[in-house]
C-alpha cells in the first residue's frame, strides 16, 4: 500500500514521461499575480496517478522564491523553505564558487537564471510525438497573456535513450519507497542499496535520517485557505505547505560534442577503438550503458529483479575495484552515485562494526575517504536538446558540427544543500574526490585553477601494474548556460497558492 | 592561543586592521605588513578570530542570567616544535603589527612588553588534535615538490616507461629524484629526531593517564550507575535551542569560505549550567585530549581524515567552550562527516553545550538530527576575521600520501606487490 496519495503529487515525481518524447520547458515572469493565480486554478497539471491509458500529454508547474513573492504568498510562509531555495542557484559568490559555477560557467553569463532574468515559474509541458504543439496552445486559457511574459521557452530533443556525448543514459535511477517497506535505520546500514526512503524525494515525510527535511508549515488559523493544506506528519496542528511537493534542480548544459570527440581523438591518435575506450573510461560505463566493474552476484536492494536490463546495468558496487582499475576513480559516473554503505566495504558483525567506527583496522591509505552514498541521491528528469545527437562515424569523418547542443538537467530532491549541492560540490566539482588531485569531472569539470591547485584538468586512468595512465589539458566539455532551483508543489499547495488572495 | 577582551570602543578600528590583511573577505595575504605569516616557516595555519557570542542569551532559558562576557580577540597558530619557542620568533618579525592588534585591546599599552602580554593572556586548549604529529611545514613543502616533481618524470618519459615493468621503473625514479637532490632541485631533509624531553613527557602522559583512570575505577564503576541516573535526567530535560540562523550571519560566514579547498571552523557556545556538565565536559575532553595525543595522531580522527589541526578551549572558568579546526572540503561535507561518521564523538563533548540537539545516553542522537545540528553548528559559528595557511590546495590526504611516496624512495627494498603499490600512489 502507497504511503502516498498519488493524486497530490506532481506526475513527474513518479514518472519520466518516457513515451510523451516532445518537451519543452517555459521560463515564465508573473507580471499579474491575479491573473496567474486565476490560470493556476484551471492549469491541468497532471499527478502521480497510474491512468490506463496513459496520458498523451502533461503538463507540471514549479516556482523560483521570487516567483512564490511574486504570488504573493506570505514572507512567513516562504521564509520556512531552505536557505538554499530563498538564496537560489544564482544568489550568493560562495553558492557559485561550491558549484562550479565560476569562468565560463558564472551566472553572469548565463543565458538566464540570474539577475533580470530570473523566472517566476517554470512551466514543464510533454506530449507524445507531434501532439506538443497544440498542447502548448492548450494549457495556456484565458488569463494566460494577463498574467505572464514568457523569458524563454527551452525546447527539448526528441527523447531517445542517448545523451548527446553519444552515451546511452537514464540507465541508473534511485528507486522511491513510496510503500513504506524501508524502515530509517538507528544504526549504519553496511550495503549499498537504491531504494530510498519517500522523504529523500517528497517532503513531509521521513528522510534517511528518519527526520523531516524543512519546508513551510503554515498556522490553520492564519488563513482560511490553509485548510486545504494536509497537516504535518510530525506537527499535525500545522498544515503542510510542502508535503508532496518538493525542490526542483534546473541546469541548462551545454555540451560541446565535437570538441569531446576531437579530445578524444587527439588522445588515441585516431584509433577508433583507443577513442571509444577513453570516452567510457571517462564516463564509467560503456557507450552502450554496461558497466566497466563486473556484475555482483548478490543481489542490491531497490533493483527491480524482474527488470532484466536493470540488473544487467546496475547491479555492481565498487568493492571489487577499490583501485579503480576497472572503472577510474574519477569517472562521472563514481563520481555521481559511488555505490558504498555507511562503513567501509567489508564491515559485518558487532565487533567489526565498533572497530571500523572507531576508525581503525584502514585497508590501506584510500580507505573510507568517501561519504555514504544513501544520503546524497538525486531523481534525474533531465531531457537532451539541440540537434539530433551526431553519430560517432561523424566524428571519424570530422564532419561534427558546432551546433548547439546538450541537457536540460532536471533533478528532484528534498534538501537541495545535502542532495544536489553535495554532489555537484563535493563529488563532481571536487577535486580531491577519493583521494584524487588535480582532477574534477572528466565530463563536468570546469577546469579552472585554484589556490595551490594550477591544475584540474587531468584524468587519471589506474592500472593494475601501478603507473597510472594520465591525460592531461582536457578542455570543458560543459558549459553552463541557465539554471534556478525550483520548488515543484503538491496539487493541494497549487490550490492553495492559487486561492491565497481570494 | 592568546586570548585578550577588547576595548569595545575601538572595535571597528580593530575589524578594519584585521580585513587590511587579506587580499579580499576569506584570504589573506600572506605577505601583509601586519603579520607576514608566510615568513614564518614553522607556522602551518593561524586565525585571528572575534569572540563574540550572538548565542549568550540561550542559557536563560535554563534559568540561569548570561554572564557578562566581554568580546574578546583570539589569535590562534599552529607550529612545529614548541610555542614558546615560537612566540619570541613571532615578536620579532611581526611585532608593530601585532602591537597595532593588540593596541585595540584592553590593558595593551605603547610600553607592555609584547612577548611577556601574549605569554600572560595566553590559554591552553583542553585539548588538541594534530593529523599527523611530527610532520613539519618543512617537510610537507618538500614531500609535496618530490611528488610534483615524480609526476612530471613520469608524464614526461611516459613512452619510455610503458615497456618497462614496475621495478625497473620504481628504480629509475629513485635514481632521478638522486640526481635532482644532488642537483639542489630537490631536498629530504631527514627527520629531526624527537626531542627528548618531548619525548619523555609525551611518554609520562601515556602512561599516567590510564593509571590515573585504573585507580579511580573503582570509585568511577561505583558512580556509574549515579551517573547514567544523573545524566537521562538532565537529558530528558533539556531545552533545545534551535532555531534557524539569521540568513544575513550564514552569508557573512560562506563569504569566508570555500576559497581554498581547505577551510576554517571557529565556533563559541556556553556549556550548560551546573557541576555536572562542568564535570562531565571536563573528564570528556580530557580523555579526548588523550586520544588524540596517542591514539588518533596518525592521519585520522576516529573515521574523519579531512581534520588538520583542531583544538578545545575552554574560557571563562569553563562557562564556554571554544572550538577550531582546519578542515578540507566545504562545511555542508565537513558536517555530513560529522553526522555520519562520528556523531557519537561530536555528542560526548558538544552534548554538554547550551542547546544542543537532544542526546541519548550520551552519545545517542543528537548530531544525528541532520537538520538541527546543522543549525547549531552554523549559529555557534564565528566568521574567522583572519585565516592563514601554509599549504593551500593540499588535503590532510595529500600529505600522508607524499609522505608515503617519499618512504618509497628512500627506501633499499620492496617486493614487486609494494613496488605496484607504491606506484599508484604518484
Amino acid at each position: 500500500m502507497a504511503l502516498v496519495d498519488y493524486s497530490d503529487v506532481q506526475g513527474l515525481v513518479r514518472y519520466g514521461y518516457g513515451r510523451m518524447t516532445e518537451a519543452c520547458f517555459l521560463l515564465l515572469r508573473i507580471d499579474d499575480p491575479v491573473a496567474a493565480r486565476s490560470w493556476l486554478k484551471t492549469a491541468p497539471v497532471t499527478t502521480a496517478v497510474e491512468r490506463k491509458p496513459p496520458p498523451e500529454t502533461a503538463l507540471q508547474v514549479a516556482f523560483t522564491c521570487e516567483g512564490l513573492q511574486a504570488l504573493q504568498i506570505p514572507p512567513e510562509v516562504i521564509q520556512q523553505f531552505s536557505p538554499e531555495f530563498m538564496s537560489g542557484m544564482a544568489g550568493e559568490e560562495s553558492r557559485s564558487r561550491r558549484l562550479g559555477d565560476v569562468g565560463a560557467n558564472a551566472p553572469s553569463r548565463w543565458q538566464w537564471g540570474s539577475a533580470e532574468k530570473i523566472a517566476h515559474v517554470l512551466v514543464l509541458l510533454y506530449a507524445e510525438p507531434g501532439k506538443l504543439e497544440t498542447w502548448k496552445q492548450s494549457v495556456k486559457g484565458d488569463s494566460w497573456d494577463h498574467a505572464f511574459t514568457v523569458l524563454d521557452c527551452l525546447e527539448a530533443e526528441r527523447l531517445t535513450d542517448t545523451e548527446p556525448f553519444g552515451f546511452k543514459d537514464g540507465i541508473s535511477q534511485p528507486t522511491i519507497d513510496w510503500d513504506g517497506k524501508r524502515k530509517p535505520d538507528k544504526s549504519e546500514r553496511l550495503e549499498y542499496s537504491n531504494l530510498v526512503t519517500l522523504g529523500e524525494f517528497l517532503l513531509g515525510y521521513p528522510n534517511e535520517y528518519g527526520k523531516y527535511s524543512t519546508r513551510p508549515l503554515v498556522n490553520r488559523g492564519d488563513d482560511r485557505t490553509a485548510g486545504l493544506l494536509l497537516p504535518a506528519e510530525e506537527d499535525p496542528d500545522k498544515r503542510d505547505f510542502g508535503r508532496n511537493g518538493c525542490y526542483l534542480v534546473f541546469r541548462q548544459l551545454a555540451q560541446d560534442v565535437s570538441g569531446f570527440w576531437k579530445f578524444l581523438d587527439g588522445e588515441a591518435r585516431g584509433d577508433p577503438h583507443g577513442r571509444t575506450n577513453l570516452a567510457e573510461a571517462m564516463v564509467g560505463r560503456k557507450m552502450n550503458g554496461e558497466a566497466l566493474v563486473p556484475l555482483s552476484d548478490s543481489q542490491i536492494e531497490g533493483l527491480d529483479p524482474d527488470a532484466k536490463d536493470n540488473i544487467r546495468l546496475n547491479q555492481f558496487t565498487y568493492e571489487s575495484d577499490s583501485d579503480g582499475a576497472r572503472c577510474p576513480l574519477g569517472a562521472h559516473i563514481r563520481r555521481a552515485n559511488p555505490r558504498n554503505g555507511d562503513l567501509p566495504y567489508g564491515t559485518s558483525g558487532l565487533l567489526s562494526r565498533v572497530i571500523r567506527t572507531l576508525g581503525f583496522g584502514r585497508k590501506g591509505i584510500r580507505d573510507d575517504m568517501v561519504s555514504s552514498t544513501r544520503f546524497h541521491r538525486i531523481l534525474r528528469r533531465g531531457r537532451a536538446y539541440g540537434t539530433t545527437p551526431l553519430q560517432e562515424r561523424d566524428f571519424q569523418s570530422g564532419q561534427a558540427d558546432n551546433r548547439d547542443r546538450g541537457l536540460y538537467f532536471i533533478c528532484l530532491n528534498a534538501n537541495i544543500g545535502r542532495q544536489f549541492e553535495f554532489v555537484q560540490n563535493a563529488w563532481i566539482m571536487g577535486s580531491k574526490f577519493d583521494g584524487l588531485s588535480e582532477e574534477s569531472d572528466p565530463l563536468l569539470g570546469n577546469r579552472l585553477p585554484f589556490p595551490g591547485c594550477p591544475e584540474t584538468s587531468t584524468f587519471s586512468i589506474p592500472q593494475p601494474d601501478g603507473v597510472r595512465r594520465r591525460i592531461a589539458g582536457l578542455p570543458q566539455f560543459v558549459t553552463v548556460r541557465g539554471g534556478a532551483y525550483f520548488f515543484l508543489p503538491s496539487i493541494r499547495a497549487l490550490w492553495y497558492m492559487a486561492t491565497i488572495g481570494d | 592561543m592568546v586570548v585578550a577582551p577588547l576595548d569595545t570602543n575601538r572595535e571597528g578600528e580593530l575589524r578594519n586592521l584585521l580585513a587590511s590583511m587579506n587580499s579580499h573577505p576569506g584570504v589573506v595575504n600572506p605577505q601583509n605588513a601586519i603579520v607576514p605569516f608566510g615568513q614564518f616557516d614553522r607556522l602551518h595555519f593561524a586565525r585571528f578570530v572575534i569572540l563574540a557570542d550572538p548565542t549568550l542569551d540561550d542559557i536563560r532559558e535554563y534559568g540561569v542570567p548570561p554572564p557578562t562576557a566581554v568580546a574578546s580577540l583570539a589569535f590562534l597558530g599552529d607550529c612545529d616544535g614548541d610555542a614558546d619557542d615560537f612566540l619570541p620568533e613571532l615578536v620579532r618579525r611581526a611585532g608593530n603589527g601585532l602591537r597595532q592588534i593588540f593596541a585595540r585591546c584592553q590593558g595593551f599599552t605603547p610600553n607592555s612588553d609584547l612577548l611577556q602580554w601574549m605569554k600572560d593572556h595566553a590559554q591552553p586548549p583542553a585539548a588538541m588534535y594534530v593529523n599527523w604529529i611530527g610532520r613539519t611545514v618543512q617537510q610537507i613543502d618538500e614531500e609535496s615538490a618530490l611528488r610534483n616533481a615524480l609526476v612530471e618524470y613520469l608524464e614526461r618519459h611516459s613512452v619510455a616507461l610503458a615497456v618497462q615493468s614496475p621495478r625497473q621503473i620504481w628504480e629509475k625514479l629513485i635514481a632521478f629524484v638522486h640526481e635532482e637532490v644532488e642537483a639542489g632541485r630537490l631536498t629530504l631533509t631527514p627527520p629531526q629526531p624527537t626531542p627528548f624531553g618531548w619525548w619523555l613527557r609525551n611518554l609520562v602522559h601515556c602512561i599516567a593517564v590510564p593509571v590515573i583512570l585504573l585507580l579511580l575505577a573503582p570509585i568511577l564503576i561505583f558512580y556509574l550507575p549515579i551517573f547514567i541516573f544523573q545524566l537521562r535526567r538532565r537529558e530528558k530535560q533539556a531545552p533545545e535551542i534551535l532555531p534557524r540562523p539569521d540568513l544575513s550571519h550564514v552569508k557573512q560566514l560562506a563569504d569566508l569560505e570555500d576559497h581554498d579547498v581547505t577551510n576554517q571552523f571557529s565556533a563559541l557556545g556556553s556549556v550548560k549550567p551546573g557541576h555536572f556538565r562542568r564535570w562531565t565536559v571536563t573528564f570528556l575532553v580530557w580523555i579526548l585530549d588523550y586520544g588524540a595525543r596517542h591514539i588518533f595522531n596518525r592521519g585520522h580522527l576516529t573515521r574523519v581524515n579531512t581534520i588538520h589541526f583542531a583544538r578545545w578551549v575552554f574560557l571563562d572558568d569553563k562557562q564556554r567552550l571554544f572550538f577550531a579546526s582546519n578542515y578540507d572540503g566545504s562545511l555542508e561535507s565537513y558536517m555530513d562527516d560529522f553526522i555520519n561518521k562520528v556523531a557519537w564523538g561530536l555528542n560526548l563533548v558538544f552534548s554538554n553545550g547550551v542547546g544542543y540537539p537532544r542526546t541519548n545516553w550520551l552519545i545517542l542522537n543528537g548530531a544525528k538530527d541532520e537538520q538541527k545540528f546543522k543549525r547549531y553548528i552554523r549559529r555557534h559559528e564565528l566568521a574567522t576575521e583572519v585565516w592563514y595557511n601554509a599549504h593551500p590546495g593540499l588535503t590532510a590526504f595529500e600529505m600522508e600520501r607524499n609522505s608515503r611516496i617519499r618512504e618509497g624512495v628512500e627506501k633499499t627494498f620492496m617486493n614487486d606487490n609494494e613496488i605496484r603499490e607504491w606506484l599508484k600512489l604518484i
